[in-house]
């Protein structure tokens, strides 16, 4: 639908630029750019994190399932695997707690003063990153193929429509919420 | 309302809203899910490119996600400006070398910290790679599309993040 805007790449970084201002500010104002509530949350005496990230999901996920749906937009969903997904992600959730930001609230700390997440953890960030493209040819060859998932999505996996799969998952993640509000946590 | 702007802190769902609606945004004006990591990768390859051109240019990694300032780069810089922007409009700005937990837990030797934040950054850039995604291309772009693969990471991130603060919190 927006083809003429999505092709125009120095437009693309100017809408780039203003979606990570108001990215940068409710991550800011949310109080997830400081690594004492990151920390909170993986120590689960402060569930900030988990409240952001749920609300994020709860209103994007209808959002743009509905976008989808009236073929406003596309998806960008790739097959995962157990070498690629899993290890991965148990890789970054070892860093995740030894730096107490993520790639994008690192960026965020920068910008609110902390010197940690510019000279530890950005610097860091960078290595790690260069690392993976040094060696991405061996990774991708012996690790990343290994138990590869059949299919892209929840829906597929689990042989329902979509529309069931957000419904279900919107009650849950308001559940979620819910609990977390009333345990007074 | 303008209040809203100069306030220190928002409620967690208000700041999770906004940014659903960013989400929104990205996949219709960019055709883009939001995500981080890969604008580091790019930023990595650039400083690379800066000693040897010749080596980053064969790099089959870089093939893919070539070190180039696009839409994702732009959107990093623009966290780290908008974060700047709320934290001076609420007064919060502040330098700060050593986070108030970590000096709690262990001190403050700001080398420590800084250590600890590198290898940790290391890991996490590897991991972020690994795992073709991060906290937010996982934790909210794959999750609000259903991605089978983004629901796996972001149990990873979570298992092991979790798992390794308990250790390290408890020393």
């Amino acid at each position: 639908m927006f083809t003429h805007i999505h092709n125009n790449q120095n437009l693309q970084k100017i809408i780039g630029l203003l979606i990570g201002i108001g990215f940068g500010f409710c991550l800011q104002k949310g109080g997830v750019t400081s690594y004492d509530t990151i920390i909170g949350q993986l120590l689960l005496t402060d569930f900030t994190v988990v409240k952001v990230m749920v609300s994020a999901m709860i209103v994007g996920m209808i959002g743009i399932h509905v976008m989808k749906s009236l073929n406003l937009i596309d998806f960008h969903t790739f097959k995962g695997s157990i070498g690629s997904s899993a290890i991965g992600g148990l890789i970054f959730g070892i860093g995740f707690a030894l730096l107490g930001y993520c790639p994008g609230t690192v960026a965020g700390a920068i910008g609110q003063g902390q010197m940690d997440a510019l000279l530890g953890g950005a610097v860091g960030i960078l290595i790690g990153t260069g690392l993976f493209a040094h060696f991405y040819p061996v990774i991708n060859e012996k690790i990343l193929s290994i138990g590869q998932f059949p299919v892209e999505t929840i829906p597929e996996f689990i042989h329902l429509p979509r529309w069931i799969v957000v419904l279900v998952c919107v009650i849950v993640l308001s559940g979620v919420l819910w609990f977390l509000q009333i345990q007074g946590l | 309302m303008l209040d809203l702007l100069f306030e220190s802190h928002w409620s967690p769902y208000l700041a999770g809203a906004g940014i659903g609606l960013l989400l929104w945004c990205s996949f219709l004006f960019s055709n883009k899910p939001l995500g981080c990591s890969t604008a580091f990768s790019r930023t990595s390859g650039m400083i690379e490119g800066l000693v040897s051109p010749a080596k980053v240019k064969n790099k089959e990694y870089y093939k893919m996600f070539v070190p180039e300032i696009e839409w994702q780069w732009m959107m990093v810089l623009g966290i780290i400006l908008g974060a700047f922007i709320s934290s001076v409009l609420s007064g919060t700005f502040q330098i700060s070398f050593i986070p108030q937990t970590f000096q709690a837990a262990f001190g403050d030797n700001i080398l420590l910290r800084f250590l600890m934040a590198l290898v940790g950054g290391i890991m996490m850039g590897l991991g972020a790679r690994w795992s073709w995604g991060c906290t937010s291309g996982h934790g909210i772009s794959g999750m609000a599309q259903l991605s089978l693969a983004s629901l796996v990471a972001v149990m990873g991130f979570f298992i092991a993040g979790i798992g390794t603060a308990m250790i390290i919190f408890s020393w």
